[in-house]
């Protein structure tokens, strides 16, 4: 077995540990974190390794999270269904935007996936005699459970968290060292060298757009399922920017940044918001100190400097 | 004479009113080494582009293998058996030498084998762990002809190749360019000692349009070739 696969093993296990030994309040934080970070990882699939710079995920994200809880709200789809529905939901949405948005580089790529993004958001508000808009609903408790273990407690919660956290890890793991995986890096390095080595970039990068969204809205659908609420909020800009954050922070292009850069932020929030109410401007001035002396992340500076291998 | 492996019929692009290439029609026998001569601002590297797809052409036809590829994107005229090299070195910067000889190796339907036959050609093996942009100038240019090597291609298209390498580089790069068996090349080229040593043919563009073309001797004895580069009247 190689270093990587072991590594992402054991970072699996320590989680699973994790749960047991952490106070109450750190292991609810750290289920949310690990939902983040699939979040987080959809993502840095698009901009980590294909370059894509998107600033319309919070797309994927509501897609999933409504294609799971409207069914189960009003068509009392049960779990496993419901999460297919929103996995499809998410996949097709961003099959869509990306044949349109791919047709767009750099700059003009951000602004049309942050229009498709607004506009999802803006039609999640027009509907919301089912949506309930910006005020959201909530999932009815006795429908919160997959084969019979209950998602409202504590344990199920964090397990199932922690389940589908590790499938992620470990596809994804495998998908940037296989080699297609491996072009998506080389199309972000250099898009023209690849087509001009017989790579057809627009498909891969359509394939890597529709991955990413899927798993995007692999995380909005167990955010809702988990935190038993669905709110509009959620389809809304910031919930764009987080993910970039999260995977600038944690390292692009790195399988664990997204991890390390979901518990990074929290923690920083949940830190700064004790010590004064302005905990935006806290969590602004250590932004702004580590994109000036760690510019490629956490984990980008670690494998630049030390660990060439990290995956 | 061999069958034609690439003919292009009318090729012409002009961009907003300035014309590139006017009616260029070229005939690219199998096998053999051409030159592409010609002073700057000619049309050698806008020819080429439209040859393997990258600067879609205003009007014209370009054939391989005897088949219309006019309407085809860059890809898959690349899986057709065509490789180039840009005229501003361009390699996967961030990745190793042995990944960039990979994805191209890879896309041709290379193995690992492939990948270390090429390193040792090139002979980049005892670098094939360095980050390519690390590398010198010099190895980057030969990197990315041995990227063009891997993809084994029928037709090589290498734009300026030698230019910024050293003399023993240059050196390097005839004895690897002679050396390679069914594999067609169009060199662009300045260096006049690689030109006359390395090709069997060579064709003269000017203002855009062929102005001769033949063996090297007859080139060189060319008075309007002659006239083209030195810049005095037309003989």
């Amino acid at each position: 077995m190689d270093r990587a696969l072991t590594l992402h093993l054991a970072i699996i296990a320590a989680l699973a540990l994790a749960f047991f030994i952490l106070p109450a309040y750190h292991a609810g934080n750290l289920a949310r974190i690990m939902v983040l970070a699939i979040y987080a990882m959809g993502y840095n699939l698009a901009f980590g390794y294909t370059g894509l710079l998107s600033l319309g995920h919070a797309l994927f994200f509501g897609a999933g999270m409504y294609g799971l809880s409207l069914s189960m709200q009003h068509l009392g789809t049960p779990t496993l269904p419901a999460l297919a529905i929103a996995l499809a939901c998410a996949a097709v949405v961003a099959g869509v935007v990306g044949a349109l948005a791919l047709r767009t580089k750099g700059v003009a790529f951000m602004i049309v996936t942050l229009m498709f993004a607004q506009a999802g958001y803006l039609v999640a508000l027009y509907f919301s005699e089912w949506t309930r808009g910006e005020e959201g609903f909530v999932l009815p408790q006795t429908m919160r459970q997959i084969a019979g273990i209950d998602l409202t407690t504590a344990m199920g919660r964090y397990f199932a968290a922690l389940v589908l956290f590790a499938i992620t890890l470990l596809i994804i793991g495998h998908i940037v060292r296989a080699p297609f995986g491996r072009t998506l890096i080389a199309i972000r390095e250099n898009e023209a060298r690849a087509t001009m080595l017989g790579y057809d970039v627009q498909r891969l990068k359509w394939i890597a757009l529709v991955i990413s969204g899927t798993i995007s809205g692999l995380a909005g659908a167990t955010y809702a399922l988990l935190f038993g609420y669905a709110g509009a909020s959620f389809a809304a800009v910031p919930y764009s920017i987080l993910p970039l954050l999260y995977v600038l922070l944690g390292g692009a292009g790195t399988t664990l940044g997204p991890l390390i850069g979901a518990a990074f932020m929290i923690y920083l929030f949940d830190l700064s918001a004790d010590i004064t109410d302005a905990y935006m401007l806290i969590a602004g001035v250590v932004l702004v100190l580590l994109t000036m002396f760690l510019p490629q992340g956490i984990l980008g500076t670690l494998r630049a400097r030390r660990f060439k291998w990290l995956p | 004479m061999a069958a034609l492996i690439l003919e292009t019929r009318g090729l012409t692009k002009t961009y907003a009113g300035v014309t590139a290439n006017q009616d260029v029609d070229f005939a690219l026998p199998q096998g053999q080494i051409r030159a592409l001569i010609g002073p700057n601002g000619a049309g050698k590297s806008t020819f080429v582009g439209m040859l393997c797809g990258r600067i879609p052409a205003t009007r014209g036809t370009v054939l391989f293998d005897g088949k219309d590829i006019s309407h085809l994107p860059a890809h898959k005229r690349i899986a057709l058996g065509i490789a180039y090299t840009f005229q501003i070195t361009s390699v996967f910067a961030g990745l190793s030498v042995r990944e960039n000889i990979a994805l191209a190796a890879r896309r041709a339907g290379g193995d690992d084998a492939r990948v270390d036959e090429v390193l040792a050609r090139v002979a980049l093996s005892d670098r094939a762990e360095q980050t390519a942009g690390d590398l010198s100038y010099g190895h980057q240019r030969i990197l990315e002809i041995g990227m063009g090597l891997a993809q084994t291609p029928r037709l090589f298209i290498l734009d300026e190749p030698t230019q910024g390498l050293a003399e023993s580089e240059v050196a390097e790069f005839k004895a690897l360019i002679t050396g390679l068996r069914d594999t067609t090349i169009l060199l662009i080229e300045h260096n006049m000692s690689v030109v006359m040593e390395t090709a069997q043919f060579i064709t003269v563009l000017n203002h855009g349009e062929i102005l001769a073309e033949g063996t090297p001797d007859d080139i060189r004895a060319n008075s309007h070739v002659q006239a083209a580069y030195l810049g005095t009247e037309d003989a």
